[in-house]
């Protein structure tokens, strides 16, 4: 349902993305892995165009586009049937948690507002976050403000999520509870697009690992395989150092 | 002490000058506010969203106006306009001065404001699908204003004091009220501190209610997202 042939990315002399290439397909959880600097965020942000990537393809669903020159139009449409967390939530700190997750329904998609709280309520519930509707994200810990941009993302009914390393801030405990949301949401069949530094996860969970380094990718295939097995050196080595780190 | 004499003239003249007080530099001074504001945020939003051209036009403004002092723009704008045919009023000439002046530095205050809030937000905004518009409408700004208020509650008790300006463009405010009842009584001292007791009060009760709305702002403390 989503590929990506030949991006490139560069800031200004440094070429960050040097011709990437991916597929997703739909149900997929495919984790992104790889060491930092690798352009792991880069890639995702430029999928989501919140970076204007300099030259690629993109096939969505059943229509292609071109990352050099893609029209306004065309972003939002994309945009429509995605849905992003961040690193650090960017939740509207003067909305509240249902609010966070309505605003967009009612604003950009025309929702009723009564249907909107509907399901913003429902989708607040999923992740565990009903007691918390009410309060604003200064009151709520990491853990919560995640969960509740994962139910702002999963509110519009996205045919993908991306994930930039959605636990990265989060000490283990609310690590937890955000990729026990995350895993509900894989067994629900959602197809997502995870840029995670969570190889428990990426093990566990996700079915495909695109492992990226140096603004390419170096080895894509099954998870079990990758794990089991990496056809890489780069990888191998790159497995090794995170296992001695998780050892640790 | 203060003798019979002078304590009369201070009692006679008290709803004399705080009349135009109230009239004419309260007024002047809220309508100026209002219309800087807007004037700010305009500029501000132009700034910060990078508006080539514009943004080089706002830049300009700005120089001119926080660059020369506010007495100066008066006397530009009243007494040097008519040589080119532009006659304006006393009152609509201080506010207009006023209006300009304070938008020149207010702007710069909710520049910054805008740029506390995390750009994630906006991020945030397009992903759920919502414009720029949009976004800068319901998410950055509102925050922004939040941010900026001390600030611009500041400025407005500045400009209440600054209205006392608008005397040299023959606007019959508090101040020139003042120096009238002088001219005739010759009590410079006691009637110059009963009109700086004005300002005073007009101050505290501004800086009550920016404790207030501080107060009202910060019930649910969204900062520090």
């Amino acid at each position: 349902m989503l590929e990506i042939c030949n991006l490139r990315k560069s800031f200004g002399n440094l070429e960050i993305l040097k011709g990437v290439d991916l597929k997703v397909e739909k149900g997929d959880v495919a984790a992104i892995l790889g060491p930092s600097g690798s352009g792991k965020t880069t890639l995702l942000r430029c999928i989501n165009f919140l970076e204007k990537a300099d030259q690629g393809r993109m096939v969505f669903g059943q229509e292609e586009f071109n990352f050099g020159r893609i029209s306004k139009k065309e972003v939002a449409r994309v945009r429509r049937k995605t849905a992003f967390v961040f690193q650090n939530y960017n939740l509207f700190g003067n909305k509240t948690a249902l609010q966070n997750v309505t605003e967009g329904l009612i604003i950009a998609r025309k929702i009723p507002k009564t249907e909107a709280v509907e399901i913003g309520k429902r989708a607040l519930a999923k992740v565990g976050m009903s007691d918390r509707c009410g309060f604003y994200p200064s009151q709520l810990s990491g853990g919560q403000k995640q969960r509740v941009a994962i139910a702002r993302a999963i509110a519009t009914e996205p045919e993908i999520i991306y994930f930039d390393e959605p636990t990265s801030a989060l000490d283990p405990r609310l690590t937890g509870e955000v990729l026990a949301v995350m895993r509900q949401l894989a067994d629900e069949g959602m197809t997502m697009l995870v840029v995670t530094h969570e190889m428990n996860f990426a093990r566990t969970v996700s079915n495909k690992v695109i492992f990226m380094e140096d603004g390419i990718v170096k080895e894509t295939g099954s998870a079990k395989c990758f794990f089991k097995n990496p056809h890489e050196e780069t990888s191998r080595k790159f497995l090794q150092m995170t296992e001695g780190v998780s050892m640790v | 002490m203060v003798s019979e004499r002078v304590w009369n003239i201070i009692t006679d003249s008290f709803g004399k000058i705080l009349l135009p007080g109230l009239i004419r530099s309260i007024p002047l001074a809220a309508v100026s506010f209002i219309l800087a504001v807007l004037i700010a945020v305009s500029m501000a939003l132009i700034q910060f969203a990078n508006v080539r051209g514009a943004k080089q036009l706002v830049r300009f403004y700005i120089w001119i106006f926080r660059g020369t002092p506010l007495l100066v723009q008066l006397y530009v704008v009243f007494y040097g306009l008519p040589g080119i045919g532009i006659l304006i009023e006393p009152f609509p000439a201080a506010i207009l001065v006023f209006a300009l002046n304070e938008g020149a530095y207010s702007a710069e205050t909710i520049r910054a404001a805008l740029e506390a809030v995390p750009l994630g937000q906006l991020e945030a905004g397009y992903c759920a699908g919502m414009t720029y518009m949009q976004t800068m409408r319901r998410i950055v700004l509102p925050q922004a204003l939040r941010t900026a208020f001390p600030s611009l509650s500041n400025s407005l008790i500045a400009m209440v004091k600054n209205t006392s300006l608008a005397a040299n463009i023959t606007v019959a405010e508090m101040f020139m009220v003042t120096q009238r009842i002088v001219a005739r009584t010759y009590e410079a001292l006691a009637l110059y501190i009963e009109v700086a007791f004005m300002y005073l009060l007009f101050s505290t009760a501004l800086t009550l209610l920016q404790r207030f709305g501080e107060k009202k702002l910060n019930v649910h403390s969204y900062q520090g997202v």
